[in-house]
């Protein structure tokens, strides 16, 4: 099986990168690459992503061909594809970091900054929070309610289909921290810095 | 709800730790990616590395350090000391660091705080302030609290938080090494000032201490000795922390 973490100057990928090769078997290769056929020809995708929302919509853009790559396999193709941070953040239609930036539309809804209810809370969310399952995603598979995630954001996905959340965690709100839509995993928070329980997330992820 | 955090730092000197878990069951006592290991396990929220190596030469070691653990642990690594640019901070990521930590480089040229959390996302840039009472008032130090600036730490902590700055590291000189606690009024003026999280470090000689550093408003505590010489394990720390009723990762 091959696993691709799609390099598109994305800021650090490395821990990305490190976890996948720790949990990956000897059956599946794990590539690093922004080379377009390379992507197409895998079999699952991850779209880590740090920085803002405009500069991780940039950077795909500044890839030629890559974001219809992307939509080819994840919306024709439907072949599973786990966004990480601001990963998932780019499926909404719109983010406001920054400046108003046109997402990449998968699963509907916006992306804006976590009211912190004038100062109460400190942004950005930097730390270890449980998750609040609220639907049995295939990710989750062996990982119990209310276990804990490595966070660090400023910014939340609100899709407008509550359906699609598969957890939330709680910051001021409830702020949505995965998502599952048919082949379209994400998960807000770190799980290549969520210890074990992380790399479970990423096995299953490997082993959908 | 958010957990604080607790966050060992090893004092790394040429690729060796030479403050660190002084274990007698370590196969080898200087090895950093060994004892991050270990701290890891242990429950550890972060590890933090403070690269005090003397010369540049030496300084290149780290970057293997830094490869080698983090290919070992799989919690957020903070790597501080000797960060001069954002071409430094670049190579410190690609290494596997998820966080790095600046501090006389933020004081003299403060635009390496703005460009890097630019290129970066604020998410890795850690500025540390060395701060040193006086009257009224806490200055702040460079090159490992050697050289005074006149600065003050409270204006400069604001700076930071506008330049971009995700975390600041508050390390008081007066407590650092004196296991009698934090500076917590220093902890306390600062954290209720930015609204960024703040990382309390330097004095930390009880598992008092650390809720003391929690309550005055730190997000995470940083300790060193507390934990090297085995007077208490990561998860007695935070079990001591969960019977204050602080909200710990357990």
């Amino acid at each position: 099986m091959k696993v691709t973490i799609v390099d598109y100057n994305s800021g650090n990928i490395s821990s990305v990168i490190n976890s996948f090769n720790e949990v990956a078997g000897d059956k599946v290769n794990i590539k690093i690459t922004s080379d377009l056929n390379k992507i197409k020809s895998s079999d699952k995708i991850v779209l880590p992503g740090q920085g803002s929302f405009k500069s991780c919509i940039e950077a795909l853009k500044n890839i030629t061909g890559l974001v219809e790559t992307l939509n080819e396999f994840a919306i024709n193709d439907k072949k599973p594809l786990l966004g990480i941070c601001v990963g998932l953040q780019m499926f909404a239609d719109i983010g406001y970091e920054e400046t108003e930036t046109k997402g990449l539309g998968w699963i509907s809804g916006k992306v804006s900054k976590i009211n912190n209810l004038n100062g109460k809370f400190k942004l950005p969310h930097i730390g270890w929070n449980q998750i609040n399952i609220v639907k049995q995603s295939k990710i989750f598979k062996g990982i119990e309610n209310n276990s804990h995630m490595y966070f660090v954001h400023s910014y939340e996905f609100v899709p407008n289909d509550i359906n699609v959340i598969s957890a939330t965690t709680n910051y001021s709100s409830n702020i949505v921290c995965s998502v599952e839509k048919e082949n379209i995993f994400g998960t807000q928070f770190h799980p290549e810095k969520s210890d074990k329980i992380g790399l479970k997330i990423i096995d299953n992820f490997i082993n959908l | 709800m958010l957990k604080n955090r607790i966050i060992p730092c090893l004092d790394v000197k040429n690729g060796r730790v030479v403050k660190g878990i002084n274990f007698i069951n370590l196969k080898d006592a200087g090895d950093p990616v060994e004892q991050a290991k270990i701290y890891s396990d242990g429950g550890a929220d972060e590890i933090c590395f403070l690269d005090i190596s003397a010369s540049n030469e030496n300084r290149d070691t780290i970057y293997e350090v830094v490869e080698k653990t983090s290919k070992k642990c799989f919690v957020p690594l903070t790597v501080g000391g000797g960060v001069r640019s954002v071409e430094d901070i670049n190579k410190l990521l690609n290494c596997g660091a998820d966080k790095v930590s600046i501090n006389t480089a933020a004081v003299q040229n403060p635009e390496v705080i703005m460009e890097s959390s630019r290129k970066f996302g604020s998410q890795c840039i850690v500025v540390a302030i060395d701060a040193k009472k006086n009257q009224k008032s806490w200055e702040i130090f460079t090159h490992g609290g050697r050289i005074s600036t006149g600065i003050d730490a409270l204006e400069f902590a604001l700076k930071m938080e506008k330049f971009g700055a995700g975390e600041l590291l508050v390390t008081s000189m007066d407590k650092d090494g004196t296991q009698s606690g934090y500076d917590i009024d220093l902890v306390k003026k600062i954290s209720s000032s930015v609204n960024i999280p703040v990382i309390a470090s330097g004095g930390a000689g009880s598992l008092d201490h650390l809720v003391e550093g929690i309550k005055s408003g730190a997000s995470a505590v940083l300790a060193a000795s507390i934990f090297h010489y085995g007077s208490y394990s990561i998860n007695e720390a935070k079990k001591y922390l969960a019977s204050k009723n602080i909200p710990v990762r357990i």
